[in-house]
């Protein structure tokens, strides 16, 4: 068996660059929406297996 | 000249402060389209009732589900063999022009089927959905994953997993958005289904140009702020670089290629039947009248396995980052092979709550071997030509498609044809899967760190992956 695969040192937060910027977040809604929207979908879907 | 062009790599690598997180949406935008190629099946009925214009009554001249089945089928060859042609040139032009490559064949596959389901030519509908655009879904799958690796080296999975998991969710949009469009176009063409096409074919092209206008490559020297990579002396992740040609060459490469193929296959020996055998395992005859699991609840138990499909991409890519792709890889193969052997008693013992709970965790684990593949190959083969490494691997998911099905439907007939049914008429599926993973379960054992004959001489430069 390998060891764990985690190449990297410990990353302090502070050190990243901003991980989330105002176009990051504009950018995560324009996949995040559609994707929310086929997950509840398919969520409504699959609650018929529960009823 | 070719360098003035604005898809070309060297006009997309980021300055300095370009905020990496842009990059997976970028990379979701594009496989959150090519995924819809899952939710194909959508179209299998209005397409086999187009001169009948009745779902339930066919006409004799309509397209049967056989031939309608064959589109999918070319579409996911055409994935594999075009990932494995153009890799190399997707390493050396960069992920923009290969994005927008892939938006052109995926929307204009929609476009030249649309002619051919209005022209009734299924060839047509072959060439344009199965053909041109199973070769827009192959550049489309590996054109952001090496440089995903590349912006994330100290997260290769949690990078991949989110691309990939994106792959799993279009077929969850793709779905209910053709559904939605067929009922819209009902009255002005049969069944709705060719402006159905025309209009999801814009769609996508227009939704790709975000993946393909907002992607960069990071610069040669680019690290994350605060990283260093670890001293700590790990075998199974290489700091050198392999070529794809030579990496074809090594044992590692094929054994990788067998883990694929016998994770894959087994998952769709789980995806095939699942709504025949949640059905016929929990019939009224079994479960008493008014008890049995009806073809709504099955529709459901589909959808409950297409959410884990897509969440294991994610969980268990992000944490093979913390386990070790060997380990997570006998994870997949160790618990599956347990799993599976179990299917089958839970169908006789009539225990539906943990039978669909297994199903669950083996369908997450089918998704995450998908995700967890190209950091993989990452760590035996390094980043230098990652993607051109993926994309030949993916022959392996062709090469499944075809054998999956065939030994689910091969055992399945001959089970009916012994007069079996319920749960007995699928416990050979399970059994032979439960085997088809002890050797996915071997070849993972026996993967090596690669020997030193197959690195590269010397410094490697991008532009020079494709030469």
């Amino acid at each position: 068996m390998s060891t764990p695969a985690n190449p990297s040192s410990a990353t302090p937060p502070a050190q990243e660059p901003a991980a989330v910027g105002g176009s990051a977040i504009l950018a995560w809604l324009y996949v995040g929406i559609p994707l929310a929207w086929g997950v509840s979908q398919t969520f409504i879907k699959a609650l018929a297996l529960f009823k | 000249m070719a360098n003035d062009s604005l898809l070309d790599r060297s006009r997309t690598i980021a300055g300095p402060g370009y905020n990496r997180w842009l990059v997976p949406p970028a990379a979701l935008a594009i496989h959150l389209a090519i995924g819809q190629a899952y939710a194909f099946s959508v179209f299998n009925k209005p397409l086999g009732s187009l001169i009948s214009g009745d779902v339930n009554n066919p006409a004799p001249d309509d397209w049967t589900p056989t031939q309608i089945g064959i589109t999918f089928s070319i579409a996911i060859v055409l994935l594999g063999l075009s990932a494995a042609v153009f890799g190399k040139w997707l390493e050396r032009v960069g992920p923009r022009k290969a994005m927008l490559a892939s938006a052109l064949c995926f929307g204009g596959g929609f476009l030249i089927a649309s002619l051919g389901i209005h022209l009734h030519n299924i060839w047509l509908l072959y060439f344009g959905y199965g053909f041109v655009g199973g070769i827009g879904l192959g550049i489309g799958y590996i054109s952001p994953v090496s440089t995903l690796i590349k912006w994330f080296p100290d997260r290769k999975g949690v990078a991949t997993g989110m691309a990939i998991m994106g792959f799993g969710g279009g077929a969850m949009i793709g779905s209910p958005l053709a559904n939605n469009l067929m009922n819209h176009f009902k009255d002005s063409a049969p069944q709705g289904v060719a402006p159905t096409f025309i209009v999801m074919g814009l769609i996508y092209l227009l939704f790709m140009q975000f993946g393909v206008w907002t992607i960069r490559v990071p610069a040669d020297d680019w690290k994350p702020a605060g990283y260093v990579p670890s001293t700590e002396h790990n075998d199974m992740i290489t700091t050198a670089n392999v070529s794809a040609d030579n990496a074809i060459k090594t044992p590692q490469f094929w054994l990788l290629w067998v883990v694929l193929l016998t994770n894959v296959t087994a998952g769709i020996g789980v995806l095939e039947t699942a709504s025949p055998l949640v059905q016929e395992t929990f019939s009224d005859g079994a479960m008493g009248a008014g008890r049995g699991v009806t073809a709504a609840a099955a529709a459901g138990f589909v959808g409950l396995l297409s959410l884990f499909n897509l969440l294991g991409r994610f969980f268990w890519s992000s944490a093979s980052d913390k386990l070790g792709r060997k380990v997570t890889y006998a994870i997949y193969f160790g618990l599956g092979i347990l799993l599976y052997a179990l299917v089958p008693t839970l169908g006789h013992g009539l225990q539906l709550t943990l039978f669909v709970v297994v199903a669950c965790v083996i369908i997450s684990m089918y998704g995450g071997g998908f995700a967890t593949i190209p950091a993989y190959l990452s760590d035996m083969f390094g980043k230098y030509q990652v993607g051109a490494i993926h994309g030949r691997l993916l022959t392996a998911w062709s090469t499944a498609g075809v054998l999956g099905p065939l030994i689910v439907h091969t055992l399945h007939e001959h089970a009916q044809e012994q007069g079996l049914k319920g749960a007995a008429a699928y416990q050979n599926v399970f059994y032979t899967m439960a085997g088809v993973l002890v050797i996915g379960l071997l070849a993972n054992l026996a993967v090596r760190p690669v020997k030193e004959e197959y690195y590269e001489k010397g410094p490697v430069t991008i532009e020079a992956g494709g030469h």
